[in-house]
């Protein structure tokens, strides 16, 4: 066995989750050795805090009210950050799904709107955000449309493309058993798309966080992203490493419940076909 | 009485033409099969007939009125790949059709409707011999059984004409005859005028009561698309010619695919 390639080699199922793990703890075990040799050196070092100075400040963050305000701010930074992020990427589906479907399905849609998607697909975001804030304001507005902005012409095109690849056959043929344009996408397209469409979704996570918490950093009064660049002021690493964490694994979570949902929701996908 | 009646069809594409002078005249009941060298425009012929695609030039008639321009219930089609929706199970496949017809906007039937309509599915699948596997996806079926599904799927529209794009092109020999054998049957118990386009002359011969032979008259060396196919032999299929034709057309046709 182990004179085969390694190409060949494969490791077993417990292995496997071992190696799977060694990554994150050779990450733990690096920052606690660097924390304990910089905190000997000087105990008021703040880039490296130990796990003890992080679990007090997060604990003061999250069940202790803010005095000048009476707020719990590491849930009010979550709450604030999910609804915009939340609320973004909901209405940036709902227009992909529904333009992406209408271009990838319609000719005549497709040539008025394709070419002018391309272009604006093409602009970067964060260029618009001062436009967003002269046009929206500094309120949550200006944050939801950058996000909207910022993933909806990749989900869009990305829908579009599927659409576009579904066999022209399934169209016919549903036609022949007595469809109509608006029976065929309800019925033929929409249910195949909405798979992709979770998938795409899931990809464009990371886009809308960073979308989110630059939005955050520039204008705004809660919120993860505000809380991070508040802090960076003072060099406080004990608020701003288990935010970073924090924030990674909401991203995670948000990620394995959509790759859920879709596995349930869709289980022909997994069969073998298409 | 004439089913479907072809008159002077021309079918160009911007640099190609595919069929010209197409003229045919088609009872009802018959099964027709079309034969020619891949590539020389049956499935397009196919497409005109369906209404995936507009002929260029003359008229195409279905007992006397001219063939609606999008495809329509009345002439149901079975592809060689791809015909049934890989998100629905074969029960649902075969009720899609039903389920369209009686609920215009949503295209979905509930409850006890829904139960009716899958009922009357379950009928057609057991009809092509499919009712054991009622619940599974089309990725779960091996292709003769998505042949089947695709057909009964098309059936449950009782349409007038069946179109055929080589069925069962994909199909290991053994598995081909049991489907030559369930069309003749369901042809047989319908009023249905088939067009079933085959590469296999043998499959024209057994299955057909008519063959029509596309193939081009003029030919351009210089100018490959200048000419298109037209319909060159058109026999009328019984007992007794089915078995001298064979032998004859065998030999000049095998040369030309
Ligand atoms: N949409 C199209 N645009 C241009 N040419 C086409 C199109 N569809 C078919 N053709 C051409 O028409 C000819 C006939 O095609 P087809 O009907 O599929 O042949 P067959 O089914 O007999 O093999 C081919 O040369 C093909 O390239
Ligand atoms: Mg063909």
């Amino acid at each position: 066995m182990s004179n085969r390639r390694i190409i060949n080699r494969r490791p077993g199922q417990a292995s496997a989750a071992w190696l799977a793990a060694l990554p994150f703890l050779l990450l733990a075990g690096a920052y606690l050795i660097g924390s304990d040799i910089r905190l000997q050196a000087n105990a008021s070092d703040k880039l490296l805090p130990s796990l003890r100075t992080i679990g007090d400040t997060i604990g003061h963050l999250a069940f202790e009210a803010d005095k000048r305000t009476g707020d719990y701010l590491f849930w009010k930074d979550s709450a604030a950050s999910l609804i915009r992020l939340g609320v973004g990427m909901a209405s940036a589906t709902f227009i992909a799904l529904s333009v992406g479907i209408a271009v990838g399905l319609i000719p005549y849609i497709r040539s008025t709107l394709s070419p002018f998607i391309t272009v604006l697909s093409m602009i970067p975001p964060l260029a618009v955000l001062p436009i967003l804030f002269i046009v929206f304001g500094m309120g949550e507005l200006s944050k939801i449309v950058l996000i909207i902005f910022g993933v909806t012409p990749f989900l869009m095109r990305d829908t579009q493309l599927w659409v576009q690849s579904l066999p022209a056959e399934q169209l016919i043929k549903a036609q022949t058993l007595g469809a109509n344009t608006w029976q065929v996408t309800l019925r033929v397209v929409l249910p195949q798309t909405l798979p992709r469409l979770i998938d795409s979704v899931r990809l464009s996570l990371g886009p809308a966080w960073l979308f989110l918490i630059a939005a955050e950093a520039i204008a705004s009064t809660e919120g993860l992203g505000y809380r991070i660049f508040l802090v960076r002021r003072y060099m406080s690493m004990d608020v701003i490493l288990p935010y970073v964490a924090w924030i990674t694994l909401l991203a995670f979570v948000m990620d394995f419940i959509l790759n859920r949902i879709s596995h349930k929701a869709f289980p022909w996908q997994n069969l073998g076909g298409r | 009485m004439t089913a479907i009646t072809v008159n002077n069809l021309w079918k160009e594409y911007a640099d190609q033409v595919v069929l010209e002078r197409v003229n045919l005249s088609v009872h009802n009941k018959s099964f027709c099969s079309i034969v020619g060298a891949s590539g020389c425009g049956k499935t397009t012929f196919l497409r005109i007939l369906l209404g995936q695609e507009i002929q260029s030039r003359g008229t195409v008639t279905l007992n006397g009125a001219p063939l609606p321009m999008d495809p329509s219930a009345e002439r149901g089609i079975v592809f060689q790949r791809y015909s049934v929706f890989p998100h629905l199970n074969a029960v649902q496949n075969v009720a899609m059709g039903l389920e369209l017809k009686r609920s215009p906007m949503l295209g979905r039937l509930f409850g006890g409707a829904r139960n009716a309509a899958l009922d009357e599915a379950r009928a057609y699948l057991a009809a092509v011999g499919l009712d054991f596997a009622a619940d599974k996806y089309p990725a779960e079926l091996s292709g003769g059984m998505q042949q089947r599904l695709a057909i009964a799927q098309a059936l449950i529209k009782k349409p007038k004409v069946l179109l055929l794009d080589e069925p069962f092109g994909a199909l290991d020999p053994g598995i081909r005859t049991d489907m030559h054998e369930l069309i003749l049957r369901l042809w047989d118990e319908s009023d249905m005028t088939i067009f079933m386009v085959t590469h296999d002359l043998e499959e024209g011969f057994k299955l057909g009561t008519r063959m029509l032979v596309f193939d081009k008259v003029r030919v351009d060396p210089d100018a490959p698309g200048a000419f298109g196919a037209t319909i060159t032999y058109d026999l009328a299929l019984n007992k007794k010619t089915k078995g001298e034709l064979k032998d004859i057309q065998n030999l000049d046709l095998k040369k030309k695919d």
